[in-house]
């Protein structure tokens, strides 16, 4: 059921949407969310953006991650395309689609594969900007917004 | 991984070198200079920490990639794995900075 791509070509999120809803008239929600390379980064330019990614690996970690959404809410459909190589301020970086009945579970799962996909998914990015290259530091904000998707053990055994 | 203390391939002092596929990736892969290469992990090395405390002994390069091994990520055969991570039959290690992809 899911689609899950990397590629260095870019996608079409509309395309990839109306093709996850087309004929599937149980579907009651899609959320796109599409992840733009920008230009400008903590207050200094940003010419370009070159991603580098873990072949297999990182197709794996996503399917792990979209899994465990799909253990999570009641999904109709998934997919995730991330884009590899040198980008430019407006290129499409990342796009995640999700599909279910209703809107809560689709916005939802599609929050929770962002937040994974930032700081589980075996991608790096460089930056150019003026005078150089450097590699894009890890934020401890992405690791705080992956951290309040961990189930506590706890919670479960109380349902 | 889970370490199968039954196997007599397992790593240990008196066998045969292992040998493994280590991949580096982003800035571990440019301070070390290359992509991949196999090695023969000599005997006695039981985690993926042990294997950074041996090639951290390599060289320069693996020193400076090294130099703050809590950044380091690795993986073992494509799945995430902590330090303390039994090496086992690994036939592929990778070492990584903190992901920044999405």
């Amino acid at each position: 059921m899911a689609t899950i791509r990397l590629q260095r070509e870019d996608f079409d999120a509309a395309a990839e949407a109306a093709k996850m809803a087309r004929g599937r008239t149980e579907i009651g929600a899609v959320v796109t969310f599409t992840g733009i390379c920008r230009d400008h980064e903590a207050g200094h330019g940003v010419t370009a953006l070159t991603l580098e990614h873990y072949p297999g690996m990182a197709e794996e970690e996503i399917a792990r991650h979209v899994a465990e959404a799909e253990r999570r809410w009641p999904l109709l459909g998934v997919t995730v395309i991330h884009r590899y190589g040198r980008l430019v301020p407006g290129d499409n970086i990342v796009l995640v689609v999700t599909a279910s009945a209703h809107r809560s579970a689709a916005f939802a799962a599609a929050d929770f594969l962002m937040d994974y996909l930032k700081t589980r998914a075996p991608l790096w990015k460089q930056e150019e900007r003026a005078g150089g290259t450097a590699w894009v530091d890890a934020k401890d904000a992405d690791d705080a917004a992956a951290e309040r998707w961990v189930e506590p053990s706890k919670r479960d055994a109380a349902e | 991984m889970r370490e199968s203390g039954a196997c007599p391939e397992s790593a240990g002092m008196g066998h045969a070198p292992v040998s493994v596929t280590l991949r580096y990736f982003a800035w571990v892969r440019e301070r070390i200079g290359k992509t991949e290469e196999v090695v023969d992990l000599p005997p006695g090395i039981r985690t993926v920490g042990d294997v950074v405390t041996w090639l951290t002994g390599r060289g320069e390069e693996y020193a400076h990639a090294f130099e703050n091994p809590k950044v380091v990520r690795a993986a073992i055969d494509r799945t995430h794995v902590r330090p303390d991570a039994a090496v086992g039959q690994a036939r592929e290690i990778a070492f990584f900075p903190p992901m920044t992809g999405g």
